[in-house]
């Protein structure tokens, strides 16, 4: 599969009174054409950052430092943030869709003039052709009646179908990467099922690439192909999808794993919580930033700064000094 | 289970539609005050448009072998020095209320949406430049500032315009500029961004949207105020110039005669307060049916 977007070390950092916060630091990852990938952390950790630096859409008091972002074969972060050449990449080329269904749609404006409106902008299309377009597409994410629905206001729907709409505006344009920023967290369980399945299917229909943006480890691992584990601004462990959860290397992650329950293991397994709490991302020390809550920790890590990537498989990359293998394969015991 | 996610159950019954049409007419018309209110400006509109055929005589020349006379079957409100009829300029003085209301608060309310929008939204030296400007304005008295402005450019109903549009103008772009500020922070702007919106179309087709029930109240109930300022200004003598009709200016014509002629200054004062009472309660029943935390009390 050829690559579609490269992000490398990517930085955003925010000034606030009390210091620099470095909310992304040197964040590298890929999407390969039409693959799903997850970005996985807890709150805070840079995940919506970075989404929001790749569109360019950080405000002030926010600034997007270094790096770069390769798509197509351009550095996006060549563009002027607010510039025609942007714009015509929002949208059309990478969609995005937040967290908040309730609140991501304009309360004032009928949802067939917020679905047309982008066909209109990126498409050229003519109202007619756009309100056609908009009511199949609402067809095709679910929403029944969608010629007459199309009419109404954002307040006559539901979270689920409000977050169906922002999937089908989103994908509208036929971009060729779908971010989704926590598209399922506000939504009861049996919705966010539906939506992920709808999601993925709306996905390989367009030929999209997808990224999903959560904290729900269980999405990811039903729907993503690859994984990156995201700790204090940085990819602290990335692979397959399968080399994640069979065979978890960074501390962080087995940590994760430890937290959750899991249907196919035996019983009486206890659950390890991750001790501690996240850290303050101003005047982050040079030493991995996991360090204060890893039980792996060995003398090398207090001395020496926060590695690279480094390969422990085919595509399977930690960041890490301790050698995690047989006590990671102990403690799933 | 999976398969299946995606097909959603047909509604068997939709609810039924209540048109927000409806919803407003029923909150807006159901007071008493705000009926009043609409027959008040009802009657003052069509007597500004129709004054050649309502006004009985001629408003600026007068027959001043009937100078000063009583209400009576000829002249309904009496004349005043010069043998003006009360009621035709009564009638005409409406044109120069209504004329400078509307004018100045469109001049002042689109410059101030203007303002506020954009210094709302850019923020940063934007935003300080205009707002500073806009404290600087607020710093004046509004009826000192266009007493100021009105002595400088000199009497005449296009100054009166002016001098009341820059007087009132900062209250719409502070206004402006707090809506602004809150509607911003949305996500559904963030989103609206993300699709690739230009600033110009978030700000016009999005953001400005979100702002106008609040800023229509304001209008309305500016208006009565404005009203109130040109007549004040009028009274003082720098509004509108002599012949013409102004209701400030009969006051002031008509207060030496309070005690033989009170009608003289009674009239245009009842006039007025009318009025301004009038955009005050429409004002009001505007704001109780588009604001959407009201609904269900009223």
């Amino acid at each position: 599969m050829t690559e579609l977007l490269r992000v490398n070390d990517l930085v955003t950092q925010f000034k606030t009174e009390s210091g620099l916060v470095k909310a992304v630091d040197g964040l590298s990852y890929y999407i390969d054409e039409q693959e799903i990938i997850g970005l996985v952390g807890e709150s805070g950790c840079g995940k919506s950052v970075s989404q929001l630096s790749v569109m360019q859409l950080i405000n002030a008091p926010g600034e997007i430092v270094g790096g770069e972002v390769i798509f197509e074969g351009t550095n996006l972060l060549k563009y002027e943030a607010n510039g025609p050449q942007m714009r015509s990449v929002r949208g059309a080329k990478i969609a995005m869709i937040f967290q908040e269904p309730m609140t991501s749609l304009n309360p004032v404006l009928t949802i067939g003039q917020q679905l047309t409106e982008m066909l209109v902008l990126h498409m050229k299309m003519n109202d007619e052709a756009a309100r056609k377009r908009a009511i199949e597409l609402m067809n095709l994410v679910g929403i029944s009646g969608a010629d007459r629905r199309i009419d109404d206001y954002p307040h006559h729907f539901s979270g689920g179908m409000r977050q169906r709409v922002m999937i089908a505006m989103g994908l509208s344009c036929n971009p060729k990467i779908l971010i989704a920023d926590e598209p399922t967290t506000a939504l009861d369980v049996t919705t966010q099922a539906q939506l992920l399945e709808m999601m993925k299917d709306m996905v390989q229909r367009f030929r999209a690439s997808l990224v999903i943006v959560t904290h729900n480890l269980g999405v990811v691992a039903r729907y993503a192909q690859r994984i990156y584990i995201m700790y204090a601004g940085r990819i602290v462990e990335s692979g397959t999808t399968k080399d994640i959860f069979g065979k978890p290397r960074h501390p962080y992650t087995i940590g994760l794993l430890k937290c959750i329950p899991r249907l196919d293991e035996e019983e009486g397994r206890k659950l390890v919580p991750i001790i501690g709490l996240p850290p303050n991302l101003i005047n982050m020390p040079p030493t991995c930033a996991f360090l204060p809550r890893c039980s792996y920790k060995i003398e090398k890590c207090f001395k020496e700064p926060w590695p690279d990537l480094e390969p422990v498989h085919d595509n399977h990359f930690i960041r890490c000094y301790a050698d995690t293998k047989e006590k990671a394969s102990e403690s799933t015991k | 289970m999976v398969e299946k996610a995606t097909t959603i159950q047909e509604f068997v019954e939709a609810p039924p539609r209540v048109s927000e049409w409806r919803r407003f007419g029923r909150v807006f018309f159901q007071r008493k005050l705000v009926v009043f209110g609409l027959v008040v400006l009802s009657i003052l509109i069509i007597s500004a448009i129709f004054a050649p055929w309502l006004a009985p005589y001629d408003p600026y020349r007068g027959d001043l072998s009937d100078s000063l006379v009583q209400p009576s079957g000829k002249y309904l409100l009496g004349t005043d020095i010069q043998g003006r009829d009360t009621l035709s300029r009564l009638i005409y003085g409406s044109r120069t209320a209504l004329l400078v209301g509307f004018v100045t608060t469109i001049t002042a309310t689109i410059l101030g949406i203007v303002l506020g929008l954009v210094a709302g939204y850019f923020g940063g030296i934007t935003n300080m430049v205009i707002m500073r400007a806009m404290d600087a304005l607020m710093g004046f008295p509004m009826l000192l500032l266009a007493l100021l402005i009105a002595a400088v450019l000199g009497s005449g109903i296009q100054n009166v315009i002016i001098a009341l549009s820059v007087a009132t103008l900062p209250g719409y772009a502070r206004v402006m500029h707090g809506l602004t500020l809150s509607v911003r922070e949305n996500d559904y702007v963030l989103a609206e961004r993300a699709m690739g919106s230009s600033n110009m179309r978030t700000m016009v087709g999005h953001i400005l949207p979100n702002t106008l029930p609040p800023m229509i109240v304001l209008v309305t109930l500016q208006l009565g105020s404005i009203i109130l300022a040109e007549a004040g200004l009028s009274f003082l003598g720098i509004g509108i110039r002599p012949p013409g009709a102004a209701w400030g200016s009969m006051v002031n014509d008509g207060y030496r005669f309070l005690v033989t002629n009170p009608v003289l200054s009674f009239a245009p004062g009842l006039a007025i307060m009318l009025v301004v009472f009038a955009f005050n309660m429409v004002g009001d029943g505007l704001r109780d049916a588009l604001d959407p935390r009201l609904r269900g009390i009223l």
